[in-house]
């Protein structure tokens, strides 16, 4: 993974990506990640001609229609301002799938500055605005499920520092962590027999560790795990990492 | 509902042989990881260093295959180029011819997997006996080997009990100790009946033309041992630069492929037996074979020829541990396989175009490779390969439209919108295969497209009104 190294932000303004899976069903997600921004100072905008960050089309090879919305993305997003996306898969997407797309395309720079200037939102709190703890209450056992195109990011280990800041919340780790929960985007409807038998397979080992909570970086994961559990009947408290913050916050008043 | 190949056979596969592979590959995996942080400060710097070392390699193969050859033959081994599978085979069909040998002994080698040599000697009168165990079992039950190092990862060791007992190696029993005693007792006077021996090499170094055999059975030096003529079956690409590169690569091998510090036996071989040396063969040939891998050096792929096939990438992938090493159609499985097969193919790509799309681009693959390959990036290359080939492979959902609406907001909006009815339809009469896919064992959330923009337009307003003002 090609993760950007930059030196942390002494702005105010930022801008929102919502990612398409918020903008459809998790508007939770992205009203959480406001408030997370704009309790720790930052004015965001939210640029209202953006969509999708072009991953569909990306994994599932037709990198001619992917960038066609990399480039929509590239005009919705004008400026230098540091885009926040609650989103890991999408991060990754901005700084290291579309550059990879564009390597023979003519605008690749500006493919690569925007990546550059993309941060998934953990990352950005610790990483860019050096925040390291969060001044929470949330008496609960937590899960955080990391989720893959986080790998090589600064996103897992500045999740799990603002989640063990938390005063009365219990962080568990999950079995066989490193695998996949099989949601992989158009892998998840290509492959629907494998992908559903991973996500059982990640759900068992949430059963196992039995948190109150499970938190993700990523809704994409937390939707497919839903949707399982959803089928099977098994009840999942399953949310964004944001949400948490602004409920520890909420709990806190 | 058509579906993809390896998807349909993870779905066909029996409760035992899935139990027999996740097991496999999560132990493998897990003690790997333990052994390498265990020992090394940084593993992932030794990654990345043996990653650039045959890197290097690969793109300086014009160079160091003339070197090697010259070191070879100066210390008195037999050289032979093959392009294809057939002509490796015809190489080790004619050095055996000219000596009038009948009967082989092999050690583990995926490039005769590869090659298919065990059906092209036999079709000529030529026995050939595998002393691996593992690849043992696979010849005696006619199988084929599901992973590159543990072949039999798919079989249980009651299966392997009644295997035996069918074969007339002694009464039913699954002890392991008792497996490997019989098959022991089995082979060891094989090796002194045969006439030659076949193995892999998995280092060949240039600057000495050394070559680098590990097994952790020994029966390579029973081969090397027992027989008078040494015939190595060897992947172009095998090559690391000097002699003092192999600690690193016998290091990160073994601790990648079995979770061991060294393999158990490691030979270095120079060349035939000298003058004054007691034992081993009289003759050694290198047979180099190709076999696509031209097409693979051709490519944008070519960072796959790092590979020294540990196995780990097939250890921790999710997608093999569900669907095993036979659902990928080949001697190479798992992610390297789901890279290497289709390039290897060359102009007939479209056959294994499939295999790269068996990923959830997870990357856990990368994140083991002990030559630090970007293997997602490589299955990503290889979707676009094909998508540009024109070849659209069953259930991928059409982009085009998608990237028509995803790159007008106005339009963008009013699907969002529009979306809501998937609220009130019963999904299973929607026409629509993702959707149908999806609805196979998950529930989709509620559709609350737009929500989020209503409300961010409100908050825009009245930026002061706090946590109080969710719509």
């Amino acid at each position: 993974m090609h993760a950007p190294k930059r030196s942390p932000y002494s702005g105010k303004r930022v801008q929102l990506m919502a990612t398409c899976l918020c903008d459809a069903f998790y508007d939770s997600t992205a009203l959480a990640t406001v408030e997370v921004l704009e309790y720790l100072g930052m004015e965001v905008e939210f640029p209202e001609g953006q969509t999708c960050c072009g991953q569909p089309a990306f994994n599932g090879g037709d990198w001619p229609s992917s960038r066609k919305v990399v480039r929509h993305t590239l005009e919705a997003f004008a400026g230098d301002l540091p885009i926040i996306v609650p989103s890991g898969s999408c991060a990754a997407m901005m700084f290291h799938g579309a550059p990879l797309a564009f390597e023979k395309e003519g605008d690749r720079d500006a493919v690569v500055a925007l990546g550059n200037r993309t941060w998934e939102l953990g990352d950005f709190i610790v990483n860019g605005l050096g925040v390291r703890s969060w001044p929470g209450y949330f008496d609960s056992t937590v899960a955080y499920h990391r989720s893959c195109h986080t790998r090589g990011t600064g996103t897992p280990e500045a999740v799990a520092t603002l989640l063990r800041s938390i005063s009365g919340l219990r962080l568990v780790e999950l079995g066989e962590a490193e695998q996949c929960c099989g949601f992989g985007g158009t892998f998840s409807v290509t492959f629907p027999h494998i992908s559903a038998a991973m996500g059982e397979l990640k759900l068992d080992h949430v059963g196992l560790a039995m948190p109150d909570v499970l938190v993700s970086a990523d809704m994409s994961c937390l939707m497919h795990l839903g949707g399982i559990a959803h089928r099977d009947g098994v009840p999942l408290k399953a949310i964004h990492f944001a949400e948490l913050l602004m409920q520890a916050l909420a709990r806190l008043a | 509902m058509k579906t993809q190949p390896i998807d349909a056979f993870a779905e066909g596969m029996t409760a035992e042989m899935r139990a027999a592979v996740h097991e496999g590959s999560k132990i493998g995996h897990e003690k790997r990881t333990k052994l390498l942080f265990d020992h090394y400060a940084n593993p992932n710097r030794l990654r990345q260093l043996a990653g650039e070392i045959k890197q290097h390699v690969v793109e300086n193969l014009d160079t160091y295959l003339p070197a090697l050859e010259s070191r070879l033959v100066a210390n008195g081994v037999r050289v032979h180029w093959a392009s294809t599978a057939e002509s490796a085979c015809e190489a080790v069909h004619g050095i055996l011819k000219a000596r009038g040998a009948r009967r082989l002994v092999k050690a583990k080698t995926m490039v005769s997997e590869e090659i298919e040599l065990e059906k092209y000697l036999s079709d000529r009168g030529i026995e050939s006996l595998e002393t691996d165990l593992g690849e043992f079992i696979v010849q005696l039950d006619h199988d084929r080997p599901s992973h590159i190092i543990k072949p039999i990862m798919h079989k249980n060791r009651r299966q392997i009990a009644d295997l035996f007992e069918r074969h007339g190696l002694g009464p039913y029993d699954d002890e392991p100790a008792v497996i490997t005693q019989r098959a022991r007792q089995f082979l060891r006077h094989k090796y002194l009946e045969a006439d030659a021996c076949v193995t892999g090499a998995n280092f060949m170094v240039a600057e000495t033309g050394r070559m680098v055999i590990v097994t952790n059975e020994g029966n390579s030096r029973f081969c090397l041992a027992g027989t008078p003529c040494h015939i190595a079956l060897v992947g172009i690409e095998k090559i690391v630069p000097a002699d003092r590169d192999l600690g690193l690569f016998l290091n990160l091998l073994a601790r990648s492929g079995t979770a061991q510090q060294l393999t158990v036996y490691n030979e270095f071989i120079l060349g035939p037996r000298g003058a004054g040396q007691p034992d081993g063969p009289e003759e050694v040939h290198v047979v180099f074979v190709d076999n696509g891998r031209s097409d693979v050096l051709a490519s944008e792929c070519r960072d796959i020829l790092r590979c020294i096939r540990c196995g780990a990438c097939l250890n921790v992938c999710p997608v093999y541990r569900q669907a095993s090493g036979h659902a990928y159609r080949g001697p190479y499985s798992g992610p390297v396989g789901a890279v290497l097969s289709p390039l290897m193919l060359g102009e007939r790509f479209a056959e294994k175009a499939d295999l790269p799309k068996a990923s959830s681009l997870c990357g856990a693959c990368n994140e083991v490779c002990p030559v630090d390959i970007p293997i997602p990036d490589l299955l990503l290359r290889l979707r676009d390969k094909a998508f540009a080939l024109g070849i659209r492979s069953p259930g991928t959902p059409p982009m085009g439209a998608w990237a028509v609406l995803a790159s007008h907001p106005v339009a963008w909006r009013a699907a969002m919108a529009g979306g809501a009815i998937l609220n009130y339809l019963p999904t299973k009469l929607v026409p629509v295969r993702a959707l149908r896919a999806w609805e196979s064992s998950r529930d989709l959330p509620e559709w609350r497209g737009g929500a989020f923009r209503s409300w961010f337009k409100r908050h825009a307003k009245a930026p002061a009104s706090g946590p109080n003002d969710h719509g």
